[in-house]
């Protein structure tokens, strides 16, 4: 069972800030879903190896060649808050 | 002069019966009487698609068009990277995102002459069977406006099936497309994990994401993925594997096929009216000189569970991104940038996809990635070696795609019973197959059935193959739902 204290952790870890109500609500709803996930125990996965991609792909490898990427001003167009070429965000060192 | 083929549209240009722009100003026409019913569009690009039209109308003008799509008006997922042109993802945390790029299906599609008319609604990321968790508003069944569309596709199906565009592009991360396609009673096809770069498809899963087409008919779902198939340097995971003719592949050749039929894929949970259409769709295709025989694909049954660590897992991953920070909503008066990205995310994210990445990151957290996520990993291996030992013996696998037909509106708000919904589409994302949904029939009140066909790796071909056999033999493509 998933605890209140788990899904304040989870929620810190994803950085979510979830009210008291969402909180509540998450507990129950991961708890129903991780309840029916339990299933998975019911097999036998001794000595199976894991699939993490469908395709067998292995280094895909290219030239390091330098080719054209998108402008400065391009990529700086969606940002919600900048000074000049750089992105802003809130101070996070103390003066 | 809306609901034409994609293909009876390319040889009713080539004849000059009419025009590229004739046809794209009746699409928009129409979009702007019948879309406020059925909410297909989150983005209509009225401008840029007429400017395309006039293009490809000089192209045939000049005997030189650019090829079966040329001139034909199709919609786009809001999932899909379009230059200049809002890409929400059905998201308030993107209602403003505007990318600089085109995704690789999408300069393809351009290059091949396709008009594109807009952007189509869709659950938040990707993430629901229903198209009501998008951000922005609901998109209806047009065969029951009371129903869903399915989703995540919901307004890409519903613009095929309500002739709001003649073809579409999805994607399908768990039955994204083959659902929706069910549901609306069009062809939905997701090919092979690899056969079409994910370039600018704004990232779920990675490992289980795969663009393909929603269309009209086998046919149509041929051209279009004939233009997005094929290796890009741009997407590492698309498989540089020689991409084959798709519509010289409709050649109706079926007789000797092996065909399995998953016992599992009947079993309690299907709907006994859509049990009854696959079991009879399939003694259609036996007729055609099809030959079948009865399989077992054991882990089925688990597969869902799976999914639902894993995709969350690779979700919670993906999602980092946005943070407030590069593009997309900020919510301001933030002390500090943890403070930032939290509220934004709060505000940003609905409850579906907030309920996905606490999950997905509950599942990767200390001490839990090995029960969880790991053996998640290890049951894939499973589902993906019942694949192979079934292909050793049969060319393809055909089933119900859903276990139910199209539900109301707000009937599923219990999570765990919308997730069971895509039982039968999981296991092709989660083996990295193709899979094809193909109408086939309609229940007594009226909604369309799926057959689902599952190929073997990169052999799409044989899947539109058998799928284009079956609809000509068969009744069910004429129907249209009833739009005023």
């Amino acid at each position: 069972m998933i605890s209140r204290q788990d899904v304040e952790h989870v929620a810190r870890l994803a950085r979510l800030e979830l009210s008291d109500a969402e909180l509540e609500r998450m507990r129950e709803q991961l708890n129903a879903i991780l309840g029916y996930i339990d299933k998975l125990r019911e097999l036998d996965i001794a000595n199976v190896e894991p699939t993490s991609h469908a395709v067998p792909l292995v280094n895909v490898m290219r030239e390091d060649e330098v080719v054209p990427c998108l402008p400065q001003d391009q990529m700086l167009a969606n940002a919600p808050d900048r000074v000049g070429e750089l992105f802003r965000v809130p101070r996070i060192i103390e003066d | 002069m809306t609901g034409k083929t994609i293909h009876a549209l390319g040889e009713a240009y080539r004849r000059g019966d009419t025009t590229p722009t004739a046809v794209t100003e009746a699409y928009l026409a129409r979009i702007e009487q019948l879309d406020g019913q059925v909410g297909a569009y989150l983005t209509v690009t009225r401008e840029p698609a007429l400017r395309a039209a006039a293009a490809a109308e000089a192209r045939h003008r000049a005997r030189a068009p650019l090829g079966p799509l040329d001139g034909v008006p199709i919609a786009l997922k809001d999932v899909l990277c379009t230059k200049g042109v809002r890409t929400t993802c059905g998201s308030k945390i993107l209602e403003r995102f505007v990318p600089p790029y085109d995704a690789t299906v999408v300069a393809r599609l351009a290059a091949a002459g396709a008009v594109v008319l807009g952007k189509t609604n869709m659950d938040e990321f990707a993430m629901g069977s229903s198209t009501e968790h998008s951000a922005f508003k609901p998109t209806r069944n047009p065969w029951d406006l009371a129903r869903v569309p399915g989703g995540s596709s919901g307004g890409s199906a519903v613009a095929v099936a309500a002739d709001l565009a003649a073809g579409a592009l999805g994607s399908d991360t768990g039955g994204s497309i083959r659902q929706p396609a069910a549901f609306c009673g069009t062809v939905g096809l997701k090919p092979t994990y690899g056969r079409v770069s994910r370039y600018g498809l704004v990232a779920f899963a990675s490992s289980l994401d795969q663009i393909g087409p929603l269309a009209q008919d086998v046919r149509d779902a041929a051209l279009l993925l004939q233009a997005i198939a094929g290796h890009d340097p741009r997407d590492a995971t698309s498989v540089a594997a020689p991409v084959p003719d798709y519509a010289a592949a409709l050649d109706g050749t079926v007789r000797g096929l092996r065909a399995g039929i998953p016992r599992e894929y009947f079993a309690e949970g299907v709907d006994p009216e859509i049990a009854r259409a696959v079991r009879a769709a399939i003694e259609t295709l036996r007729g055609l000189g099809v030959t079948t025989e009865e399989i077992s694909l054991p882990t089925t049954g688990y597969a869902l569970a799976a999914y639902y660590l894993i995709a969350p897992a690779e979700a919670s991953s993906n999602l980092a991104r946005y943070d407030g920070v590069k593009y997309g909503l900020r919510v301001p008066g933030a002390k500090d940038l943890i403070e930032m990205s939290s509220r934004t995310r709060a505000a940003g994210f609905g409850a579906e996809v907030k309920r996905r990445v606490m999950l997905g990151t509950y599942a990767l957290s200390a001490g839990y990635h090995e029960a969880y996520y790991g053996r998640a990993q290890k049951v894939r291996t499973l589902v993906r070696r019942d694949f192979e030992r079934a292909f050793a013996r049969v060319d393809l696998i055909l089933a119900p795609t859903t276990p139910n037909v199209a539900f109301k509106h707000g009937e599923k708000e219990d999570p765990l019973a919308m997730y069971l919904n895509d039982a039968l589409t999981i296991p092709v994302n989660l083996a990295g197959l193709p899979g094809l949904s193909v109408r086939c029939g309609f229940t007594a009140a009226g909604l369309p059935i799926g057959l689902q066909l599952i190929g073997k790796p990169f052999d799409e071909a044989t899947l539109l193959r058998v799928a284009d056999v079956y609809e000509r033999a068969t009744p069910w493509r004429a129907r249209k739902p009833a739009l005023s």
